[in-house]
């Protein structure tokens, strides 16, 4: 299907000369993405490059089917371009960022206001969508919330109890990595890079590696490849673990609640085992990695793993057996699959759509060669098949990891890296444990960044949640947005 | 025993023992959970705490956001009064007063949502709708629980009413009134004491504007309903007439320790419910004290 596509085909984690990526006007390019898209691509990035006073667009799509990645880029222009929202809705935070970003309109955009744009101390979010009438009441939850999260701001628009419209501004985290990430790399990068989302500090630091290595046209050693792909297994089961027992919280069921919140902490000591870092920062490093799994290590780290596995299959059984659970997961804010296709859904909230989608499995990068990871996916696209997929990767990831630790690779895990090619494109991405991380960057003559552009899965699914809401009880709200389990940080930037 | 000393005694009752009750259930679901658990004492030290710290007020609200918190207490207070306690009797009785702790709980619950609507907030708005909706249900089983009792024993004084035991419809009639109770005093699966999700809350939100005294009278009250109810459903199951008075003490205050026992473990291995499916049980808590009603009403003819 890619073959025949006017866009510069490349695989995940390589770089293309700048020069080879197809240009065309603005319109020809708009109208080049929407086909791709309405055949079966998917958006996982377009951002505006500026040059001058004027921009280019450059997307980023991804045949999944194929192992595929397709580039392509509009020429400079200023003013409007039309917006492909109307026709392909996973575009429309794109191009509301383009439009805060580069000053250049969508024309036709439905909804367009600002992603991050500050307005005095807090972000400029307002002008909410609402529902008229006499029997319609608005509820406004945060930015400040009950309970230790993240600031964001949602607004219900409620029948009684029956949500109608939800629409959710964020921004309130936006710390302008983006920007500092410009005329890099700097010695903080990395350091940035792990604290995009602090949660997913390997898949982003992962990536970011990838990234590195593709501009120097180089790889890790196969040592560090083996090493990076634990740690992002057990960064997937840590957290999967924590938001099934926050899940069982929410719904009031405390054995697996407790349970999980220790389990959890058990797969956060394995990566402090691995790197000596709970949440795995200092462990990835453009060339390799900075720690070594000496065999000793591996041989305590392969049964303490164990133990948290039955431990947590364990848990996980107390809530499938409590029939008080699944009522309250089954049938509940329910997203379909046309509609996880059309808003670009990723991750696990995309699986548990029936979706297959899963960077591990579709476009292979490191060790992911290897080693291939079994895709989960539950249909359904309620609260449950979510847990669902959830639980289904642990087990998997599990399995996975307990694979790797059988086949450890010899050598080198940290090797010398060139410098960064000029004028080149690279993306990478990377299967973190809520879905595809997807790094851009595009270097200057001299190999600085010129545009580095970061897309969390968070960005493709807080949509989701929105749609999940709609016709679903207000009270089921926290269900179904810790079913999704999204990051603020990582969609703020 | 001298009246004044039996004065004494309920007012150490329903004043100092009720706050055990929240603190026994969280350690019965810390035990059930392998965690250690807030002390059992935790509500006291709340309690002293809230009383010693000043009123935070919204701009919005009325000076009846203060005051009908206490009002809410006295109203929970005169209802605790009403119901007697074992050997120690009841604080007032005449005919008729079961009618009364029915309206003076009714009474609390007003002043409850009317207080949370004083802050304009939608939140406590929604707690508020929630509380009065299901109330309606849970009323009309207390209201069979009631009826039964008096069909049984012939009056309609609480003192007569709950010495003896009701005999044939004890099974539907505890059952009965531990859903009542759980759903009148918000525990899981109706409502969840410890979440902190505000969409989620039914009684939680309405106190979430309240700070200081105020908050320590809701929270104070909120026990002494939890006892009154557990003293209520002990009481009308077991016969306590025919017992010594130190006997029937320990008889109560076991089988209230046992109630709460039970809610600590509902709370431990049950999830709370979706609202749509809270009328359904609380239907049942209705049915199950309407077919007391008939059992009681029926049930002794030849």
């Amino acid at each position: 299907m890619s073959a025949s596509t006017p866009f510069a085909l490349m695989a995940n984690a390589t770089s293309l000369p700048w020069a080879e990526v197809p240009a065309w006007p603005v319109v020809d390019f708009v109208r080049a993405t929407g086909i791709e898209l309405a055949r079966g691509a998917r958006l996982c990035s377009l951002f505006g490059v500026p040059e001058g006073d004027a921009v280019q667009l450059v997307a980023v799509l991804a045949f999944d089917a194929d192992s595929t990645l397709a580039v392509g880029r509009s020429r400079t222009f200023t003013g409007t371009f039309p917006s492909l929202t109307a026709t392909h809705p996973q575009a429309h935070l794109f191009e509301r960022e383009v439009w805060e970003q580069h000053q250049v309109m969508p024309e036709g955009h439905p909804w367009l206001k600002p992603v991050r744009l500050t307005n005095g101390d807090a972000p400029a979010n307002g002008g909410f969508f609402r529902v008229d009438g006499g029997e319609i009441h608005e509820v406004a939850v945060g930015p400040v919330h009950a309970g230790i999260i993240e600031p964001g701001h949602f607004r219900f628009q409620c029948a009684g109890e029956d949500v109608l419209h939800l629409e959710i501004a964020l921004g309130y985290q936006h710390r302008g990595i983006e920007e500092a990430l410009i005329g890099g790399p700097h010695r903080a990068t990395l350091i940035q890079m792990e604290t995009i989302a602090g949660d997913t500090s390997i898949a982003h630091a992962t990536a970011y590696a990838g990234l590195m290595e593709a501009l120097a046209e180089s790889e890790a050693p196969l040592r560090a490849q083996w090493l990076r792909a634990i740690a992002l297994e057990l960064e997937r089961l840590a957290n999967h673990t924590g938001d099934i027992g926050a899940l069982a919280g929410d719904v009031a069921f405390l054995p697996t609640a407790a349970a999980c919140g220790k389990i959890r902490g058990d797969f956060l000591n394995l990566t402090a085992l691995l790197c000596g870092n709970r949440f795995g920062r200092g462990l990835v490093r453009p060339g390799g990695c900075c720690h070594d799994l000496e065999p000793a290590r591996a041989a305590q780290l392969l049964e303490r793993l164990t133990t948290a596995l039955a431990d947590t299959e364990q848990a996980v059984a107390w809530m499938w057996d409590a029939a008080s659970v699944r009522a309250r997961f089954e049938n509940v804010g329910i997203v379909h699959p046309a509609q996880a296709i059309g808003i670009g859904l990723v991750g696990p909230a995309a699986r548990a759509c029936g979706l297959v989608r899963d960077v591990r499995y579709d476009h292979p990068a490191g060790w992911h060669r290897f080693g291939q990871a079994p895709v989960a996916v539950w249909p359904g696209g309620d609260v449950f098949a979510r847990t669902r997929v959830r639980s289904l990767e642990i087990r998997r990831s599990g399995e996975l990891l307990r694979e790797h630790l059988a086949t450890p690779v010899e050598g080198e895990v940290r090797g010398d890296l060139a410098a960064p090619a000029p004028d080149t494109l690279a993306v990478s991405l990377v299967e973190g444990w809520r879905g595809e991380a997807c790094h851009v960057a595009l270097t200057d003559a001299t190999g600085r960044f010129r545009r580095y552009k970061i897309t969390d899965p968070s960005f493709h699914n807080w949509m989701g949640l929105a749609l999940a809401l709609r016709g679903t009880a207000i009270s089921d709200f926290p269900i179904c947005n810790k079913s999704f389990g999204l990051s603020y940080c990582g969609f703020d930037l | 025993m001298i009246p004044i000393l039996q004065l004494l005694l309920r007012l150490g009752c329903w004043l100092l023992l009720a706050p055990l009750l929240p603190g026994i259930i969280n350690k019965v679901k810390a035990w059930v959970a392998g965690r250690r658990g807030p002390p059992v004492l935790q509500l006291y030290y709340d309690l002293a705490k809230l009383w010693k710290k000043g009123v935070v007020m919204s701009t919005l609200a009325s000076p009846a956001f203060v005051m009908l918190p206490a009002v809410a207490w006295v109203a929970v207070f005169g209802a605790a009064m009403l119901v007697p306690l074992g050997p120690a009797g009841a604080g007032l009785s005449f005919r008729g007063d079961a009618l009364l702790m029915l309206y003076l709980l009714a009474l609390a619950r007003f002043c409850t949502a009317w207080a949370a609507m004083e802050t304009g907030s939608a939140f406590e708005g929604m707690g508020a709708v929630r509380e009065v909706s299901y109330a309606v249900l849970a009323e009309a089983a207390m209201v069979a629980a009631v009826l039964s009792l008096s069909v049984q024993t012939g009056s309609i004084s609480l003192v007569t009413m709950l010495a003896p035991s009701v005999g044939a419809c004890a099974g539907l009639l505890a059952a009965g009134l531990f859903i009542v109770l759980l759903a009148e005093n918000c525990r899981v699966p109706f409502d969840d004491p410890n979440t902190h999700l505000e969409l989620t809350m039914i009684h939680e939100v309405m106190v979430l504007d309240h700070s200081g005294p105020p908050l320590a009278a809701i929270l104070h009250g909120a026990a002494m309903k939890l006892l009154l109810f557990a003293v209520v459903l002990a009481q009308a199951v077991l016969p306590m007439d025919h017992l010594r008075p130190l006997g029937a003490a320990g008889l109560l205050a076991g089988s209230v320790l046992l109630v709460t026992v039970a809610v600590g473990l509902v709370e431990s291995l049950l999830a709370r419910f979706a609202f749509r499916r809270v009328p359904l049980l609380l239907t049942t808590a209705f049915l199950l004290c309407l077919f007391a009603l008939l059992v009681a009403w029926k049930g002794g003819m030849p």
